[in-house]
């Protein structure tokens, strides 16, 4: 031991005094491309717009004033509750929220079947499941709009086998954009499941058998609550991504399916845009997040702790 | 003898071509700590398996108090299991760790809990009701294991080497305590294990297992000192195994003709005379003694020092190798190496098996 830790210091001291030097670029990267931006983006909602897009350095609080309230067209009426924004982050939430479920519906058993196969044909699964994420999200995006347009195969063969006489008309509704955001982020949800299920001790389902639980009490009792942390991570990541969208909303939704994502997206885009209205949308977004995640983050450690 | 609380009749069980159990029947006794000894791959553990419905046997009937059990899914069989690695729920405290089966048996979460935590005393874990396993060393987990499958008061316990994560100090100290547990509770511990000297010190019978057979069941006496064959002969304790001619048998006793002529009487299993046997001599059981009394002669080849014991090592003029244990008393006086020794063979060193 004398020898690994000369002049008496011990290891951890070692290895302390190197790491505030060596994690130096992680604090470069955090603070250029994490608390810059935010901070940046904080600071631009509380400017002033300039027409032709762009901000005049000047404070105001008319991004969150328009977001939240409706003036009139003067802006001279008495304010009332502005339900357009609202009634867009909403549909947002839920379609997110949606997609976040189907996601875990279908990703929890495939992850569970791919995490019990033998170890060679798990890697073969688990590439048939990413590599068609390999392609762009963009170009699988607009496949599905080919898909499922009225003209497109789905149609088409469904006519054909005389399912149906009239083509579905799924295109520009909330369905193909459900459709969508489950698509592009299915992934998500099975490689964070994979992983935990993966690491399950299955003894643990033997044992609970054993002490008289069938499988749906060992399923509900023992396997989810030990395989959380996977089912939670995959939640994040499918719901996160789902609600600032907005390739799948553009491409494959109508106007009455537009959503944040595609909000934001329009207000840098061009001279019609509103820099600080987006940035103000872009932060209240990003506050719904974080209260969720918060309030997450409580209920576990209230957990931990009883 | 007390009732048979498991009937094991005939048991088979294959993985595809490979058979682990070959028609397996044994019966247990109510009150019984009764144990599966044998080297790793012999079946012992999938035999547990299928008395605790882990593994749907191939063939064959396993009865419990009369009734067919094998058809039965683990979770509506009356039998406990302890995990080799205790299997112990991460999410859960203790206390509801060991109120879990209780509870799936419909039992009130007072009476629950009333019961695990009796449960507990009686392993001695009665302080730490609210940690979470990952907070508790080995042994307290293997403690918690051992409640867990108390609780509900099985017909018989399953141990499935409990103690095998343990070190040297503290599964000794274990295996009393859990003879002890047997005792008050009553209940039929069948465990298994593959250390012949946990199986020994703990057993009231044993059952020795390889290749998917029952070699022999027995009190840990009648295992060590009569085995049936050359397998248990070998597997419990250490012995010599030595070819020898026979003479004759009757009555339970042979008469083999020793390497250097002489003539031995000893106990046997075997009832028809054979031309050929193999002589089991137990190495704690030859002496030192002058080349006229000699049974055998040897040349000593080496000496091992084991504290309590010095282990001599010896050819025979075959060649063969042989072992002898001497007490380490200071009189012993060890022979140089090379040099010709006699050896007695004393009363119960040797027992005459089939080759």
């Amino acid at each position: 031991m004398a020898a690994m830790a000369p002049g008496g210091a011990s290891s951890s001291e070692i290895y302390k005094g190197n790491a505030s030097r060596l994690l130096l670029p992680t604090w470069v990267v955090i603070g250029v491309f994490l608390l810059v931006p935010v901070a940046l983006m904080a600071t631009y909602s509380f400017l002033t717009k300039e027409f032709r897009g762009g901000v005049i350095w000047e404070f105001s609080l008319a991004a969150y004033d328009q977001f939240f309230l409706d003036r009139g067209l003067f802006g001279d009426e008495p304010p009332r509750i502005e339900w357009t924004f609202i009634t867009i982050f909403w549909r947002s939430i839920w379609q997110a929220g949606l997609a976040t479920l189907l996601c875990l519906l279908i990703g929890f058993p495939t992850a569970w079947f791919i995490a019990t196969r033998e170890a060679r044909m798990r890697t073969v699964w688990l590439l048939i499941v990413t590599v068609p994420y390999w392609v762009n999200l963009l170009i699988r995006t607009v496949s599905m709009k080919f898909l499922i347009r009225d003209e497109g195969p789905l149609n088409a063969m469904l006519l054909w086998s005389g399912l149906i006489d009239q083509p579905l008309g799924l295109i520009n509704t909330n369905l193909a954009v459900q459709l969508g955001l489950f698509y592009s982020y299915l992934p998500f949800m099975v490689l964070p499941i994979y992983a935990a299920v993966e690491r399950y001790d299955f003894a643990l389902s033997e044992a609970a058998a054993d002490l008289y639980a069938g499988r749906w009490t060992t399923l509900r009792l023992v396997i989810l609550p030990v395989v959380k942390p996977g089912l939670i991570a995959g939640c994040i990541l499918v719901f996160v991504p789902s609600l600032g969208a907005f390739l799948a909303p553009d491409l494959l939704g109508g106007a009455k399916s537009f959503m944040i994502g595609s909000l934001i997206e329009e207000q840098f885009k061009g001279a019609a845009g509103n820099w600080p209205f987006g940035a103000a949308a872009a932060m209240i977004l990003m506050s719904i997040v974080m209260v969720v995640l918060l309030v997450y983050a409580r209920s576990q450690t209230r957990e931990a702790k009883a | 003898m007390t009732g048979t609380v498991i009937n094991i009749d005939r048991v088979v069980k294959r993985f595809g071509t490979f058979t682990a159990l070959h028609e397996v029947s044994l019966d247990i006794a109510e009150n019984e700590f009764f144990t599966l000894l044998g080297p790793s791959g012999c079946g012992k553990t999938t035999l547990l398996r299928c008395i605790a419905g882990f593994e749907p046997v191939s063939g064959g009937q396993i009865r419990l108090h009369g009734e067919d059990i094998a058809p039965l899914p683990p979770f509506k069989r009356p039998v406990n299991t302890v995990f080799q690695h205790y299997a112990l729920f991460p999410h859960m405290t203790v206390l509801e760790n060991v109120m879990f089966g209780l509870q799936r048996l419909g039992w009130s979460v007072v009476d629950a809990e009333g019961r695990a935590k009796q449960a507990l005393e009686l392993v001695h874990l009665s302080q730490f009701l609210k940690r979470r396993p990952g907070q508790l060393s080995g042994g307290q987990q293997q403690r918690v294991a051992l409640a867990r499958a108390l609780a509900p008061e099985p017909k018989v316990l399953l141990l499935d080497e409990p103690l095998s994560a343990l070190d040297l100090k503290l599964r000794q100290a274990v295996r009393m305590e859990l003879k002890q547990i047997q005792r008050e509770t009553g209940i039929a511990f069948v465990f298994v294990t593959h250390d012949q000297e946990e199986a020994l010190t703990m057993s009231d019978r044993i059952a020795v297992m390889s290749d998917g057979h029952v070699q022999q069941i027995g009190a840990p006496r009648e295992i060590y000192e009569a085995p049936a064959n050359r397998f248990v002969a070998d597997f419990i304790g250490e012995t010599n195994l030595i070819e020898v001619p026979v003479l004759g048998i009757s009555d339970g006793m042979a008469e083999v003709s020793l390497p250097g002529g002489r003539a031995l009487r000893c106990p046997t299993p075997l009832s028809r005379a054979v031309g050929q046997g193999v002589l089991s001599l137990r190495p704690e059981r030859i002496d030192l003694c002058p080349a006229s009394e000699a049974d055998l002669t040897v040349i000593a080849t080496d000496q091992v020092y084991l504290g309590t014991d010095i282990q001599l090592k010896a050819q025979l003029a075959g060649g063969q190798e042989m072992t002898v244990r001497l007490q380490n008393a200071e009189a012993t006086r060890l022979p140089e190496r090379g040099t010709e020794v006699g050896l007695k063979l004393e009363a119960g060193a040797a027992r005459l098996l089939s080759a």
